[in-house]
Parts: C-alpha cells; sequence; structure tokens
C-alpha cells in the first residue's frame, strides 16, 4: 500500500501510468462483474425501467413517468400487506431470536451431552426445502384429519385453529421459527466459539458466575452476530412469499393474493400481467427493506463502539 | 489516493452504466412482439404439412397427452411432436403469457381452458383457424364448447373436453340418513339440513369459494355476468341468474352447511373417500377424478342430473378445455393438422376416452358404445347417460371475461371473504364486480361505460 502511494506521488508521465494501469485487473473481476451485472445490475435497472411504464392489455405501452410509484403509495391492498409483514417481523424475529441464542448458549456451555447431536437436530429444519416443510406442516395443521384434528379430538374443542384469521399468522411464524432457528443458532455458535477461553478463566477467578458470564462477557461479544442475525430476519420478514403462497390452496380466502407484498407482486404480475406496477411494488418493497436493515445496523453497530 | 480512486470509481460506474444500458435495451428489445407469423393458409396446406413433416412443441397436462402424441407420431412419422407439460392451468398460462411476451419460447399447440381462451384470443396470441377450414368442423362439437373456442367467424382453437354439470352423490351415505336424491335446490338444502343435523361432521358438499363453480352455478342459474364485444366489456354480477344463485347458495352458508376443506386439497380426497362430503355439483370429467384419487369409495358414488330451481332441466359447463395453436409458431399449418388430429381424428379421441376423458364430441357423446359404459365404480350405473344428458341442456350465450385467469385469482379476495365471514354472496360478488372494472378499465377495457 505504501508502495504504491509512493508511485503515484512520483511525477511520471501521463502515458505510462496510464499503461500501467492496463486492464490486467479487470481480467480478474471481469468475471466476477460480468455476472455480477447481469444477474444483480441489469435486473434492477430494468425493474426501474418498467415502473416507470404503463403496458396495458388494450391500448400497448406508454410512457407514465412516476404515476405508478404514486399509485402504490396509496394502494390500500400494499400497505395492508406491508403492515401484516411489520407485525409478522416485530414479534416473530425476537422470539426466534432468542430461541437461537439460547439454543446456541446451551449448546455452548459444555454442560450438555451429545452437544452435536442436538446441533444437528436443531439445523436439520433448515435443511428441509422451505416448500417440502410447508407442505408437512399443511399436513400437520389439517382442521379435519390432520395433527390438528387429531389434538382437537382429543381435548373435545376446536383449540386448534390455524388456518382462521386470527391464528394464521401464528401458524406461519410458527413454521417460519421451526425452519430457521437452527440457521441463526448456528451463527450464535460460530461467533460465541469466538470468544477467547482466558476469558472465560479470569471472569472465574473472578467469581462470576454462569449468568454472569453470559451478560458481561457472551452477549456483548455476539453483539454483532445478533446484528446480523437480526437483518438477515428482517430482510426475510420482508420477503415473506414461500410459506403463505404454498398454504393457501389450503386458507384460499384467509390468505388473500396481497397477503405479503411479495406475493402481491407476484400475482400483480403473473395473475393480472401488471408488469409494470409489480416492479413499482418490488422496488418500493426494497427500498423500504433496506432502509430499515441499514437503520437496524448503524444502532447495532452503534452499541458495538460504545 | 482519494482523488484517483473516487475517478477511477467514476469511469467504473461509467462503463457499468453503458452495460447494463446495453442489457437492458437487449432486454427490452426480447419483450417487443414478435410479429405475427401465421399468414394466410387453407385446407389443404394441412395435407401439405404433414406430408413434409417437421418438429411441433405441445404443452399439455391432460393425462392422455402421451399416448396421443405417440399415436400421431405413428400416423406421421415425419413429424416430430414435443411434449412438455408445463404445468397445470395457471401456472401454465403464466407460463405461455411470459413466452409470448418475450416473442419466443412458446409451444406450437397449447392445451388452454375455455375461461381462458378469451385471454389468449383478444391479446392476439392465438392463430384464426378458419383459415384452414376450421369452421366446417362446427357440427362436430357440442354447441356450447364450439361457442367457447369461437368469436364471430373466427375459430381459436377446437374443444377437447366438456363439463357439462351434474350432482355426484355418495349413495351409502344418502341410504344411511335416509336421503332422497334431490332434484331441486330447495330439496338440496333440505338434505343439508337432514344430513348435517344427524351427523354434524359430515356435509352435503364443500365449498370454500371456487370461481369456476360460482361462474358455472350462476350459468346454470341463467345468468350472464359477463360480456364481451371486442373491447368493450359489461360486467354485472347482480343480474338475476347471479343473484338467483347467491340466494340460493347463501342459504348453505348461513346455516354453516357446507364444509369448509378446501377444494383439490388431501383433506378432499379425504373427505370424499369417508363420506364427509356427500355430494359434489361438477363437470362430467369427474368420474376419473374419483376413480383415480378416490378409489377408497370404489361403489359409494353415483351421479344424478343436477338440481335446478324450478325442475325444467337446465344444466351448464364447468371447466373442460381445448387445444390452440399459438400465433409464435414457425410452422403454423403443421401445428394446425396436429391439432385437427388431435381433436377431431377417432383414433387420438379414443385414446382420450380410454383415458377416462368426456368428450366435446357429439358423435362420442351420441355413440352407443359411450352411453352403455356401466362403470363398477359406481355401482354399474350407466353415468354417461346422465352425464351427456346435463351436456344438451347447457344454456347458450355464456361468455367469459377476456381477463378471466386474473379474475379468478382475485375472487378469494373478494367472494371468498363472504365465505370465510359467512355474509352475504351478494355483496361478496359486488366487490369482486368493482374490482374487475376497475382492472378493466385501467387494462384500456371499456367496461360498463
Amino acid at each position: 500500500m505504501t508502495t504504491l502511494s509512493r508511485q503515484q506521488g512520483l511525477p511520471i508521465p501521463k502515458p505510462s501510468r496510464k499503461a500501467r494501469r492496463d486492464w490486467r485487473g479487470w481480467a480478474f473481476v471481469g468475471p466476477f462483474m460480468a455476472v455480477f451485472l447481469l444477474v444483480f445490475i441489469a435486473p434492477v435497472i430494468y425493474a426501474v425501467y418498467l415502473s416507470l411504464f404503463r403496458e396495458q392489455l388494450v391500448g400497448g405501452n406508454a410512457f407514465v413517468g412516476f404515476e405508478n410509484y404514486l399509485l402504490v403509495l396509496s394502494d390500500g391492498k400494499f400497505w395492508e400487506a406491508f403492515l401484516r409483514v411489520l407485525l409478522f417481523l416485530v414479534i416473530q424475529v425476537p422470539i426466534m431470536l432468542v430461541l437461537a441464542l439460547a439454543a446456541a448458549m446451551a449448546i455452548d456451555s459444555a454442560r450438555l451431552h451429545a452437544t452435536g447431536f442436538f446441533r444437528i437436530v436443531i439445523f436439520l429444519p433448515y435443511a428441509v426445502p422451505a416448500v417440502v416443510a410447508v407442505l408437512m406442516w399443511g399436513f400437520i395443521y389439517g382442521g379435519n384429519f390432520g395433527l390438528a384434528a387429531n389434538i382437537n379430538d382429543f381435548l373435545g374443542s376446536e383449540v386448534i385453529t390455524p388456518f382462521t384469521r386470527e391464528w394464521i399468522l401464528p401458524a406461519i411464524g410458527n413454521i417460519v421459527t421451526w425452519e430457521f432457528v437452527g440457521y441463526n443458532m448456528l451463527i450464535f455458535y460460530a461467533a460465541l466459539r469466538t470468544i477467547p477461553t482466558e476469558l472465560y478463566e479470569a471472569a472465574e477467578l473472578d467469581g462470576a458466575g454462569p449468568f454472569r458470564v453470559i451478560t458481561g462477557i457472551k452477549i456483548p461479544a455476539l453483539r454483532g452476530a445478533i446484528v446480523i442475525a437480526a437483518i438477515f430476519s428482517i430482510i426475510g420478514s420482508f420477503q415473506l412469499f414461500n410459506e403463505p403462497n404454498i398454504l393457501k390452496p389450503l386458507a384460499p380466502n384467509i390468505i388473500t393474493s396481497y397477503f405479503t407484498p411479495n406475493m402481491y407482486a407476484y400475482n400483480l404480475s403473473f395473475a393480472g400481467q401488471q408488469f409494470n406496477y409489480s416492479a413499482t411494488v418490488a422496488i418500493v418493497m426494497g427500498v423500504i427493506t433496506a432502509v430499515i436493515a441499514y437503520v437496524v445496523q448503524l444502532r447495532g453497530s452503534r452499541k458495538e463502539d460504545r | 489516493m482519494t482523488i484517483k480512486r473516487s475517478s477511477s470509481g467514476i469511469r467504473r460506474s461509467a462503463a457499468a452504466i453503458v452495460a447494463v444500458a446495453a442489457i437492458s435495451a437487449a432486454l427490452v428489445g426480447c419483450s417487443a412482439d414478435a410479429g405475427s407469423s401465421g399468414g394466410s393458409g387453407s385446407a389443404s396446406d394441412l395435407d401439405a404439412a404433414l406430408e413434409k413433416g417437421g418438429t411441433i412443441t405441445y404443452w399439455s397436462w391432460t393425462p392422455s397427452a402421451e399416448a396421443q402424441v405417440a399415436a400421431f407420431e405413428k400416423a406421421y412419422p415425419k413429424v416430430d411432436v414435443k411434449l412438455v407439460n408445463a404445468g397445470t392451468n395457471t401456472d401454465e398460462y403464466t407460463k405461455l403469457q411470459n413466452a409470448i411476451k418475450a416473442g419466443s419460447g412458446a409451444p406450437d399447440v397449447a392445451q388452454i381452458e375455455y375461461y381462458a381462451i378469451p385471454q389468449f384470443s383478444l391479446s392476439e396470441s392465438l392463430v384464426d383457424l378458419s383459415q384452414y377450414g376450421f369452421g366446417d368442423l362446427k357440427d362436430d362439437y357440442s354447441a356450447s364448447t364450439w361457442g367457447s373456442v369461437t368469436s364471430g367467424d373466427k375459430v381459436f382453437g377446437l374443444p377437447q373436453d366438456s363439463g357439462p354439470m351434474s350432482m355426484f352423490y355418495n349413495k351409502t351415505v344418502f341410504d344411511q340418513y335416509g336421503i332422497e336424491v334431490p332434484t331441486t335446490w330447495d330439496e338440496y338444502v333440505a338434505a343439508a339440513e337432514k344430513l348435517h343435523a344427524a351427523d354434524p361432521t359430515k356435509y352435503i358438499t364443500s365449498d370454500t369459494g371456487d370461481s369456476g363453480f360460482a361462474t358455472s352455478m350462476i350459468w346454470q342459474a341463467g345468468g350472464q355476468p359477463f360480456q364481451a364485444d371486442g373491447t368493450n366489456v359489461t360486467i354485472d354480477l347482480a343480474d338475476a341468474g347471479s343473484k338467483k344463485w347467491a340466494d340460493n347458495w347463501n342459504r348453505l352458508i348461513d346455516g354453516g352447511l357446507l364444509s369448509d376443506i378446501p377444494g383439490w386439497s388431501d383433506e378432499w380426497y379425504k373427505g370424499l373417500g369417508d363420506g364427509t362430503i356427500a355430494t359434489l355439483i361438477t363437470g362430467a370429467w369427474m368420474p376419473g377424478v374419483l376413480e383415480g384419487s378416490v378409489p377408497d369409495a370404489s361403489g359409494d358414488w353415483r351421479v344424478a342430473p343436477i338440481p335446478t330451481y324450478d325442475g325444467t332441466p337446465v344444466s351448464a359447463e364447468n371447466g373442460g378445455g381445448g387445444q390452440a395453436v399459438i400465433k409464435q409458431s414457425k410452422n403454423p399449418a403443421l401445428a394446425a393438422a396436429f391439432l385437427k388430429w388431435l381433436n377431431n381424428d377417432p383414433e387420438s379421441i379414443k385414446v382420450f376416452l380410454e383415458k377416462g376423458g368426456f368428450p366435446a364430441t357429439t358423435a362420442d357423446l351420441e355413440s352407443d358404445e359411450f352411453l352403455a359404459q356401466a362403470p363398477e365404480y359406481f355401482g354399474g350405473q350407466k353415468i354417461n347417460e346422465v352425464l351427456t344428458a346435463a351436456a344438451k341442456d347447457v344454456p347458450s350465450g355464456w361468455q367469459y371475461l377476456p381477463f378471466q385467469v386474473y379474475a379468478n385469482s382475485i375472487f378469494g379476495d373478494t367472494v371468498g371473504q363472504s365465505y370465510a365471514n359467512k355474509g352475504n354472496l351478494n355483496d361478496g360478488l359486488a366487490e369482486w364486480q368493482k374490482q374487475l372494472v376497475d382492472y378493466g378499465n385501467g387494462q384500456g377495457f371499456t367496461v360498463n361505460k
């Protein structure tokens, strides 16, 4: 680095400098850049482009400027979907992260027998494809022949009714928690493993109990991992799609076509051919997600500095 | 250092923007209309195309497709038909729509249900087959199915199957609770009450709101809520027929007499097998489904005419569809020739019937062999006599919307809410209409103006 900047300080004539800054570097990043442009930047630009037009089944395509954005911002269906995933996020994400944290601590505590077994068992649901997992839960939730029905029969009343307006969100939250606790646990567990053992020895010498070790050493050391896990979970919640979309045939009237913002965008474009409006919904949702994730990251890292 | 980095940063992003602009321009180019192939042709072109041979792609999810394609290739060895199962109904339509929009990738021949044909014909995605003399085939098909694939003189496809509605009922359950087979809707509601009172776990039928069922029921009640003339569309889901059905069905919803098991779910098949669901009001293609997916109930089920409002026999079509030639086809004459063989040649239809299909061709609907069939699953009842009789009682004049696929996708959001809340179906229909009018006008149609 030092050599490099010193070289730059020298009064080298321009052409040769240009020659040194040849395109060799591009050869290395080239493949990445090409793929990055093609699969990441290009779709985003194309979506932005789409969002400025309106193509009708009758009458063709027309440039409409920001009209689609104004429509989205005043679209009751969009905001209903947004508030639904926001509510989901506020309740499901903390529950899932606390469970994951507890599992990671338990496995890391070295007081558990067969930690490897527990680690793999808790992680296993993450390895099940989401579609398969949701189908499986769909059977379990079945109110007539599923496990839910069996429990209701046993209790003699309709206690478990996942496919009702009141319970559908907790039912989906349960599936998502089941799927992702293991994944988050692994993030936390990996972070716990990086804590130097000297700290524990020092804490023991100072007479700190296990709970003091958790609050004084483990949690502060995990802060970065918690922020990362929280951001992943926030993005995941805003993008909620698989679970409600697969459960929709089982609860067609409870899970509407605009149950989550992603489902709304999907149905707009694939059932209604409103590709332009759908792109606008996706962009607005992407911006909101980015802003919220960024705020969480800022707050998280500020705490870390303190 | 800083300055240098940022200047190269600018250059880099400039390069990126240029590259992206080029890519997105290419993408935009893709979406432009590929133009219409097809052009003009005549009946003699079909034989010539078969003679010459070639390769075509056929999208279908019918169980008989594979055997039919094999038989076709045997008869015309020079033609290679690539059969692709691109998904069932809306899954296929989504892919088809995307391929049409992209300008490439669409099949030559595709299976499209009757309710979706207006959507594809309106966007001029289908070849008008009248140029190949398909108009002469009119008398080969039942009137309602022919009406579903044509618009004026234009022929957008050939009917493959049909689904005149009948009532499938579980005789074992009916006998157990001493229920007479209902012939009118009043009797049907009474039977629903009697059954559910006798055994609260049993229901006359299951319905959680199904757009295909609801529109067919409105059809049976004499409604014509959708009328389209080009881009002028009229939607009236409060017409006499719509109201008649809604008021009738409200009685079942209010009384909690409908099972809330969603159709086509795993629980639904179980419910059909164990008597939880005692009747089905559905299309004539149902026997194959029952035999295939509800084997446990063999011997329990029978078929009766659909109940009526006033005793005069009247039915409606439910489901069913045909095949069409997509304009993108590079060999429309060969595609049309294949289609004509597929849905008009006795050899092909024989294969179709063997696989449990219910035909749209009048010759087969009236053939003695077909009528005499007495499947064991239905206790030896000659069910085709009942089912074909229903085909004759279908009122003409019914139309689907030119955006029916979308309409069906928001049925649960609107009419479905009446089911979920045990509310008034008329309110749900009104909300459906409101959203459809908004959508149609937003898409450039002139709806209710």
